[in-house]
């Protein structure tokens, strides 16, 4: 295992200057941004209107969250990172998880009656407002955290 | 040569002493702030910052001897969750001091002792004939073991005059569903929290390492209390519960967003022993000025609870978190305040998509020991504007509130950690 790791950190080592001399490349010839044109305006309405009705009340309308008692939800890790870890936040709900340096008291309920596809819409959603910039949320991998979720 | 400057000195010496002395003279009120430290206020009152601690100051105690303790929600980096303050002539203080490396809420002095909780202890400190505490890294433990269980952590206490402590231990939960805050999730029965929260326990103030089986539920019924305080005048205790959250969240075809705004009320209790305020089975509607039925326990909106429940001594606008209560007794302020109730209203968040509403300090006038007339707006405007009130995101949340010596009121903010001083300028 230990092994492993160090494997790992090695490639990922041995990887990043590689990636920070193509940088200049890039840079001569932009790439188009993908990931705008990648969100679904369907995704993002749908997804807003879920927001108001299951969401807002608690991480309010600009999605600050409360002071140390809803979770914001702009700009942190849980929000911007890994899409799995985030469903299952709606999926099985959350209390007590320390979010960049910060715990809030209340209990998130799970959301786990919404469909796939409203996990998903919603989700793009909180991604790509409040200030927030990231990949959509597709069906398809909440169908599969649900999946892996209900072991 | 050398008698001689030293004769100077001393003389120097002796004028400035007695400058400072009239300057203190004169101080005798204090000055506001040209702004009134951006509040509004009676006509007649005045406001200055005591200080800027930077810190979540949630309670606050001003000792006889004039003493100020606050207590942090957590501590800083230097591990003080106790701030002393010390004042200059002009009022301004200087944190002079810190201590108790733990997080909380309560704090409360007597001329003796500094009592001061965690989220599941109380402790207390031993005061010098100055008010300042002589044991800062050895407290004695009064109570131990409460439960936390995160949500209405905070261990608010008061103490009356029999010595006597009363500590608050909120509910873990919205309103004891089966999955807490879950929508359409219905009231576990016989609700299992109210054996060890959801009320407000008493206990001895000079006992030692007292828990639950050391004391006794005063009273039951309550979600969480963390303004609370012991009215001399008619020997009894008041507290401010805050009212359960998400009415329309998790009972949408009973609740609409606008009625889940206003309902319930957060109430005003005059609490005698055993009393049971009815949490999590019903809630306290102001419009119709009923007890009615949780959603949780086979509510709709329209049932009125036929339980025996006490009865609120005052109603309040919902979800605003009153987190300080305190009864008056100086005689700094004019007399229709005396013995009447000040409460700090931390500011709703359960109010969206309605604006939210509160980050202000109610007076609550009584007679006879008892609420007597409407409630008026004493302090507003910590929230910095009107625009950021509404959007629940105010500048300060008031959390605490002390009387000093002098009978001023003195405010915490725990957002930004203002220590506020409110004074009566007399004619």
């Amino acid at each position: 295992m230990k092994q492993m790791m160090f494997v790992l950190g090695a490639l990922v080592w041995a990887a990043t200057p590689a990636a920070a001399q193509k940088k200049p490349i890039s840079k001569a010839k932009p790439v188009a941004k993908p990931a705008a044109a990648a969100i679904p305006a369907a995704s993002l309405a749908l997804g807003k209107t879920l927001y108001v009705q299951n969401c807002l009340s608690c991480h309010q309308a600009d999605g600050g969250g409360v002071d140390r008692m809803n979770a914001p939800l702009t700009k942190t890790t849980w929000v911007l990172g890994d899409k799995t870890p985030l469903v299952k936040v709606l999926l099985n709900g959350m209390q007590g998880v320390e979010i960049d340096g910060e715990r809030y008291a209340n209990v998130m309920p799970a959301f786990d009656y919404l469909t796939d596809q409203q996990i998903a819409d919603v989700l793009t959603y909180v991604r790509n407002s409040f200030g927030n910039k990231a990949t959509a949320v597709k069906a398809a991998e909440v169908k599969a955290v649900r999946a892996a979720n209900k072991k | 040569m050398k008698s001689t400057t030293s004769r100077y000195l001393l003389l120097a010496t002796a004028v400035a002493g007695s400058l400072s002395l009239a300057a203190l003279k004169n101080e005798d009120k204090i000055v506001a702030d040209a702004d009134n430290a951006g509040l509004t206020l009676p006509a007649g009152f005045g406001a200055l910052k005591v200080a800027d601690t930077g810190t979540r100051a949630r309670h606050i105690t001003v000792t006889p001897q004039g003493t100020i303790f606050v207590k942090l929600n957590r501590p800083t980096k230097e591990g003080q969750g106790i701030l002393q303050l010390r004042e200059g002539g002009t009022g301004k203080a200087t944190v002079v001091a810190g201590f108790g490396n733990y997080g909380g809420t309560g704090i409360y002095s007597t001329k003796d002792y500094l009592y001061a909780s965690s989220d599941e202890e109380v402790f207390r400190y031993k005061l010098n004939a100055k008010g300042e505490v002589t044991n800062p890294t050895q407290p004695e433990k009064v109570i131990t073991g409460l439960l936390n269980r995160q949500q209405h952590e905070s261990k608010s206490i008061t103490l009356d005059q029999a010595g006597n402590i009363y500590v608050n231990v909120g509910a873990y939960a919205n309103s004891c569903q089966v999955k807490d805050r879950q929508k359409g999730s219905m009231g576990r029965p016989n609700c299992p929290i109210l054996d060890s929260a959801g009320g407000i326990w008493q206990f001895r103030a000079d006992k030692l390492n007292q828990t639950y089986g050391d004391g006794t539920r005063y009273a039951t019924g309550l979600r969480n209390v963390v303004g609370l305080d012991w009215n001399a005048k008619s020997n009894q205790l008041f507290v401010m519960q805050h009212g359960r959250d998400q009415l329309h969240d998790n009972f949408p075809e009973l609740y609409d967003t606008k009625e889940s705004a206003e309902l319930p009320a957060e109430c005003l209790y005059a609490l005698n022993k055993g009393d049971n305020a009815g949490w999590p089975y019903t809630y306290f509607d102001p419009a119709k000025n009923k007890i009615m039925v949780s959603p949780e326990y086979g509510g709709d909106g329209k049932k009125v609870s036929t339980g025996s429940y006490l009865a609120p001594a005052m109603a309040y606008p919902a979800h605003t978190a009153p987190n300080a209560l305190l009864f008056y007794t100086g005689t700094m302020f004019p007399e229709k305040y005396r013995n009447g109730a000040f409460i700090a209203f931390h500011g709703s968040w359960n109010r969206a998509p309605e604006p939210q509403k509160g980050y202000y300090v109610v007076f609550q006038p009584f007679e006879n020991g008892k609420p007597s007339g409407p409630y008026e707006v004493f302090a507003d405007n910590f929230a910095g504007t009107p625009e950021k009130a509404n959007a629940g995101r105010p500048d300060h949340k008031p959390c605490g509130l002390a009387q000093g010596t002098d009978g001023s009121l003195y405010v915490t903010d725990d957002k930004a950690g203002s220590i506020y001083r409110i004074v009566y300028a007399k004619k």
